[in-house]
């Protein structure tokens, strides 16, 4: 559905790539060059009317934002370059300066590299421990094995609404009370959740969430961090500088200006957060359940046609989200997805930034479609009758 | 080479490779290649003996392309000279960036000659040729 709003969907090409970055509808594109034609000046930081317009786009944009996710406060909600940027600056500038050596971070083996590298870094520097919790059978996070992960020393809980591999759905808002009921922060990477369901950082009680907005058809290099107003109280800036400061004697006189700016030092990504603003107005008008509906159809068409095929075995028959990996029998992943290509077929082949395929799955990469509310039915069709004959796959694959 | 002998050297360096087992023989050097937007992953062992390379071995996961080439290479470089080896990679690479290189010297390593048009494979043909280089190299120091 709504195929026309996207100008690469007129070209023959077939994007099956969305969790790795989505495509971009015209509207979008329209009113960040909007921007950088008609007013282009810098926010905060002019009398006139032009820098009056950017400031109020760019605020716009934190309204949309906060609407979007259901944040109780406008503050709450930081503009950043993307997830990467806001888990490490919730993990350095809050966590950083909270943890001691010995206190535990309960993640997955499925995470993003983005949600277990910043605790790695804090692994080393104070002396903390990640622990795994396990995964059932379909490598699902069940809320019994949450439960079972927790020991005195728990403090943050840290995982993917949804993750990237196999797209499966954790239940946040149980294991979010589950933590809260001990004393244990949430944290939660929606890179691949946001994008694709509806979010409600209230009735989720998170704590923390990142996000970014290239794969939710707005621009890349613009990401959102939303805090708890007391917890952001207490994120300390990496970036110091320009605009996030009220006035600067000398060492000891510092002062920053309040929520959210102070997070926001230096000239900000004004066309990407503007572009953002514009991409949650057109998610909103599809409408979150139509688009989650939409992918839920198009998954099980999909699935339905995969499993018949002998040659293919699949990694994740259920999953809430877009999300099929698969292999063909003794054809690398990368292989694969060079033969789609001869197709103009976009698919991601690799292991996607996660340990869990080697450590669980016990496979090295996968061929991994996502779909997006844009794709269809004869996209699908069209791929799997490329997959279903093996032959061609070995022959067309070099 | 005609498009159809370069498709049989590729499938059958693919699907029955060369000396594809890794050794635990300590006269052998290990080098790890990769491709970093990848994920083609080689360790490749070689046994020096003075200035003869004596043995290659490879072991990892990889693309079609890139373990065909590995096979290709260990098939043209043992018993070569480091010198002659590095002549060899370096014709190679003139091949797959679409430059002259001495045709007869590669053999059936020309079955890559059109790699060239297909930027995102050079990686993947050249993997082990990378490695190769840096072995000898590092040997050479
Ligand atoms: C689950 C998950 N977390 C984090 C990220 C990182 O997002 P970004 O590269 O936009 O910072 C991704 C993107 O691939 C992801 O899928």
């Amino acid at each position: 559905m709504n195929r026309e709003d996207f100008p690469l969907l007129k070209e023959d090409i077939i994007y099956f790539d969305n969790s790795a970055t989505s495509l971009k509808p015209t509207s979008v594109i329209e009113k960040m060059n909007d921007y950088y034609n008609n007013y282009p000046a810098n926010a905060h930081r002019g009398d006139y009317d032009l820098s009056f317009k950017v400031n109020q786009e760019y605020e716009g944009a934190r309204e949309l934002v906060k609407e979007f996710i259901n944040a109780e406060y406008l503050e709450e909600v930081v503009f950043t370059s993307g997830t990467t940027e806001s888990l490490n600056m919730i993990v350095n500038g809050f966590f950083g300066n909270l943890l001691e050596a010995g206190d535990e971070v309960l993640i997955t083996t499925s995470e993003h590299a983005s949600n277990v590298l910043p605790w790695f870094h804090l692994v080393n520097k104070l002396g903390i421990k990640v622990n795994y919790i396990p995964l059932d059978d379909n490598y699902y996070v069940t809320l019994d094995n949450v439960k079972k992960a927790l020991t005195p020393k728990t403090k943050v809980i840290s995982l993917a609404g949804i993750t990237n591999v196999i797209g499966d759905k954790r239940p946040i808002k149980e294991i979010s009370k589950l933590a809260h009921d001990n004393n244990i922060f949430m944290v939660v990477d929606g890179a691949q959740m946001v994008p694709h369901i509806k979010v409600d950082v209230q009735d989720l009680d998170l704590d923390f969430l990142a996000f970014s907005g290239h794969k939710m058809c707005g621009p890349t290099g613009v990401g959102v961090l939303y805090g708890k107003k007391e917890l952001l109280e207490h994120l300390e800036p990496i970036n110091l500088g320009g605009g996030m400061n009220e006035s600067f004697d000398n060492p000891d006189e510092v002062y920053l200006k309040p929520l959210p700016t102070r997070l926001e030092a230096g000239t900000q990504n004004i066309a990407g957060v503007i572009g953002l603003g514009e991409a949650i107005k057109y998610l909103n008008k599809i409408g979150m359940d139509k688009i989650g509906e939409q992918e839920h159809q198009l998954r099980k068409y999909l699935i339905d046609r995969l499993l018949p095929i002998k040659h293919i075995d699949i990694i994740n028959f259920e999953s809430d989200s877009g999300i099929v990996a698969f292999n063909v029998n003794k054809v690398f992943s990368q292989d694969v997805a060079y033969y789609l290509n001869k197709y103009n077929i976009c698919v991601r082949a690799g292991n996607h930034c996660a340990k869990i395929l080697k450590s669980s799955v016990g496979v090295n990469s996968t061929v991994r479609v996502s779909l997006y509310f844009y794709n269809t039915y004869e996209e699908i069709d069209n791929l799997v009758e490329l997959l279903s004959d093996y032959n061609r796959i070995v022959k067309e694959m070099i | 080479m005609d498009q159809e002998t370069k498709r049989a050297i590729i499938m059958e360096n693919y699907q029955n490779p060369l000396n594809r087992y890794r050794t635990e023989d300590k006269s052998y050097l290990k080098i790890n290649t990769n491709n970093a937007s990848c994920i083609d992953n080689l360790d490749i062992y070689i046994k020096f003996e003075g200035d003869l390379i004596k043995d290659i071995t490879f072991d990892g996961e990889a693309c079609a392309i890139s373990i065909s080439a590995t096979s290709v290479m260990i098939n043209n470089l043992i018993g070569k000279t480091k010198e002659e080896a590095l002549d060899y990679i370096h014709n190679f690479y003139h091949m797959t960036n679409g430059d002259i290189y001495n045709e007869e010297l590669l053999k059936d390593g020309n079955a890559y000659n059109d790699i060239y048009k297909q930027g995102n494979r050079k990686t993947c043909a050249t993997l082990p040729f990378r490695g190769l280089e840096k072995a000898i190299l590092e040997s050479l120091k």
